[in-house]
């Protein structure tokens, strides 16, 4: 009886909570080449795009799920948008199958050759088009790029403060209180702000699920909205490549080191004539503290 | 932010702003100029004539627009618990090699509350100039704020170069910045340099997970900004005594209120995993085939005094906690020594080790790649190769006893 009243009441408190927060969740999200898979040409020195697959930048799988989270645990809605071509309909249904409700594509010739600041800049102008988002979710950066710049760009250009490498919501309150934990070189911040908020979020925030087939099935029956840049309130001077300060004028591959000395055969006799050598290079493993006492290295 | 904008303390309330005006957006209120934005077309016309240098347009430099009258070398001193981090002494060092070649002079923007001593530590270094706000309303972890006083001041002062470190810090407060200022930003350079023709910034960066280089210009839009990567650049030394800077206040920026509170630091309970600041780093990888196998190199780095890294291979295989990855979606570290045990060196991890001094691999394949960034390599089994390595080291730190 006493087991009964209780789950009641947790039930009675859950539904009750979804029914007053109801979030309005926006990830936004990236189609990038799978690097593990792009490989070099040695003799010309470029990316054999041959064979690359395009997936959902794996950072923002983080995002995504963290997304679908929320809205398990507080209601509401959960939308996924990207700027890019055409073909990245292909990810945003992947975005659906995970749990995402609804899909924007920001696609247009005019977006192309966009850097950080002229995407930033879009992204933003498709989020004020839908009104805004309480909580708007971003991967820590894109695999391809890995500038980890847009986010704070979407921040700055919507008005809102973004806490960036989240790895963890603690809590959300009915006033709209949040509690993150940010990782920060040597450990992590508690920080508290109100929404709306834009986060970027670590791998150990959570582990994101596998789509079933029947959630693969339904996203493919679902509607993508595609949005050019007419129908955004935008200057047509700050998108592409002409809103783009930065422009990349040279590639090239990192070049290699020369073999350095090899030990090999008996592992005693490798072992000791390594220590001698490394030794030689005035190597001296001991304690910054009291190297620095010493004066040494 | 307004692209325009009086600064209250120095407007003594003249009226030849006013009269300069040709929109009529400038009216005088108590004394003091205000601006009408819906009117004002920033056409500058109001700049000149003011005696006091009470208005500043914010140069939103567009394509084609004058990019000439913006000078100088500017960087972000980040700092945590009253010391300098030591990216800046990173950074400092790049932009005294790209004063020989510009020959224009180094300013450092220093936000904060009892910063004089961190001040003096920078023209120590080699700064001309600390531009600085010394305030108990700036808070240590207030990026929001930190930002719009960074735009603020920048905005006041034209630098032509402005860096920052590629810390998580520095890589949340610059992309916030370059929105506010509309200019380009390059994240994570790991070389920096000025072309001899253009006179512009050169800024070479990794990108595909380091398969490849590019490098980036910011031609027409000032300031030209770059986050500089962790552990990549020399630190700056100190200056021989008798170099001279100035610390200049910018006291009537008014400081804006945090959005964001901080509840609290928790420090990373491991010690073996403050990876960033070891000068010893032991790596594992796939090559240790079982989770219970990094106890071998959690001992090989207590027995030199290092940390414990891993590579990616290692994390997503649930052997060890992500706060140890090295790599490009991990840490960037550079240590006296890396060692790095079982680790093939995909490019993904070599772009976070590389510019470590000395590199020491120890791998059973002559063919591995790590091989061809190493200058110890031992080939062999590891599981022979590091026990024997801890035992032997045993002794020789024994024997000094």
């Amino acid at each position: 009886m006493v087991i009964l009243f209780l789950l009641k009441n947790i039930f009675y408190i859950e539904f009750k909570r979804k029914e007053e927060l109801g979030l309005k969740i926006i990830v936004c999200i990236k189609q990038v080449p799978d690097t593990t898979s792009v490989k070099m040409n040695p003799e010309t020195n470029t990316l054999i795009r041959d064979g690359v697959v395009s997936i959902i930048n794996p950072f923002d799988t983080y995002a995504i799920e963290e997304g679908v989270r929320l809205k398990e645990k507080y209601g509401g809605e959960i939308i996924a948008i990207s700027m890019g071509p055409p073909q990245v309909e292909e990810s945003l249904r992947d975005a659906l199958s995970l749990g995402v409700d609804n899909t924007y594509l920001l696609t247009d010739i005019a977006f192309a050759g966009a850097d950080t600041l002229a995407t930033g800049y879009t992204l933003a102008a498709g989020i004020k088009k839908l009104g805004g988002a309480d909580i708007i979710i971003l991967g820590r950066q894109a695999m391809d790029g890995d500038t980890g710049q847009v986010g704070p760009s979407v921040g700055e250009n919507l008005g809102i403060p973004h806490i960036t490498n989240v790895r963890k919501i603690e809590q959300i309150d009915e006033d709209g209180t949040i509690i993150v934990e940010r990782l920060l070189e040597g450990g992590y911040l508690r920080l508290k702000t109100k929404l709306p908020v834009l986060l970027t979020v670590v791998k150990e925030i959570n582990e994101p699920r596998l789509p079933t087939i029947k959630a693969k099935m339904l996203a493919r029956k679902k509607e993508i909205v595609s949005w050019d840049s007419n129908s955004l309130d935008i200057e047509t001077g700050r998108i592409g490549l002409t809103g783009s300060p930065t422009q990349v004028i040279k590639i090239f591959t990192p070049p290699k080191t020369t073999k350095g000395k090899i030990y090999q055969g008996n592992v005693k006799t490798s072992v000791t004539s390594f220590l001698k050598d490394i030794q030689n290079a005035g190597i001296q493993f001991i304690k910054k503290e009291d190297r620095m006492k010493n004066g040494t290295n | 932010m307004e692209p325009i904008k009086v600064i209250i303390d120095k407007c003594i309330g003249c009226e030849l702003c006013v009269k300069a005006c040709p929109y009529d957006a400038i009216q005088m209120i108590n004394k003091k100029a205000v601006i009408d934005i819906e009117k004002c077309t920033l056409c500058g016309a109001c700049i000149e004539p003011c005696k006091f240098d009470a208005i500043v347009i914010y140069k939103r430099s567009f394509k084609g627009q004058e990019v000439t009258s913006y000078s100088g070398i500017c960087l972000y001193a980040e700092h945590r618990n009253g010391r300098l981090a030591s990216v800046v002494l990173e950074i400092i060092g790049a932009a005294r090699k790209l004063k020989e070649d510009l020959n224009e002079k180094i300013s450092a923007i220093l936000l904060g509350n009892g910063m004089n001593p961190l001040a003096e530590e920078l023209v120590s270094y080699g700064v001309d100039e600390v531009w600085m706000i010394d305030s108990p309303k700036i808070g240590e972890f207030a990026e929001d704020v930190q930002a719009e006083l960074v735009a603020e001041i920048l905005m006041e002062k034209s630098p032509e170069i402005f860096l920052g470190g590629g810390t998580i810090i520095g890589r949340s407060i610059l992309p916030r910045v370059a929105a506010k200022l509309l200019t380009g930003l390059t994240a994570d350079c790991t070389e920096l340099t000025i072309d001899s023709k253009n006179k512009l910034l050169r800024q070479t960066r990794p990108a595909f997970g380091g398969n490849i280089m590019a490098t980036i210009l910011c031609e027409n839009h000032r300031p030209q900004m770059a986050t500089v990567r962790h552990k990549v650049m020399d630190e700056a030394k100190k200056v021989k005594s008798g170099h001279k800077g100035k610390i200049v206040k910018f006291n009537h920026i008014k400081i804006p209120k945090t959005k964001i509170e901080v509840l609290g630091f928790v420090k990373e309970k491991d010690i073996t995993v403050n990876l960033v600041d070891a000068d010893f780093i032991v790596s594992g990888g796939r090559g240790l085939q079982d989770p219970k196998n990094f106890v071998l190199i959690e001992e090989l780095a207590r027995t030199i005094n290092g940390a414990v890294g891993a590579s990616r291979a290692a994390v997503d295989a649930g052997w060890i906690p992500y706060s140890h990855q090295i790599g490009l979606t991990g840490r960037t570290v550079k240590p006296i020594v890396y060692v790095a045990c079982g680790i093939s060196g995909a490019i993904q991890h070599l772009a976070g080790m590389k510019s470590s001094d000395i590199i020491v691999a120890i791998n059973n394949d002559l063919n591995a790649s790590i091989l061809d960034f190493s200058q110890y390599g031992i080939i062999g089994d590891l599981f022979e190769v590091v026990p024997e390595l801890i035992k032997q080291l045993k002794e020789l730190t024994g024997s000094k006893k």
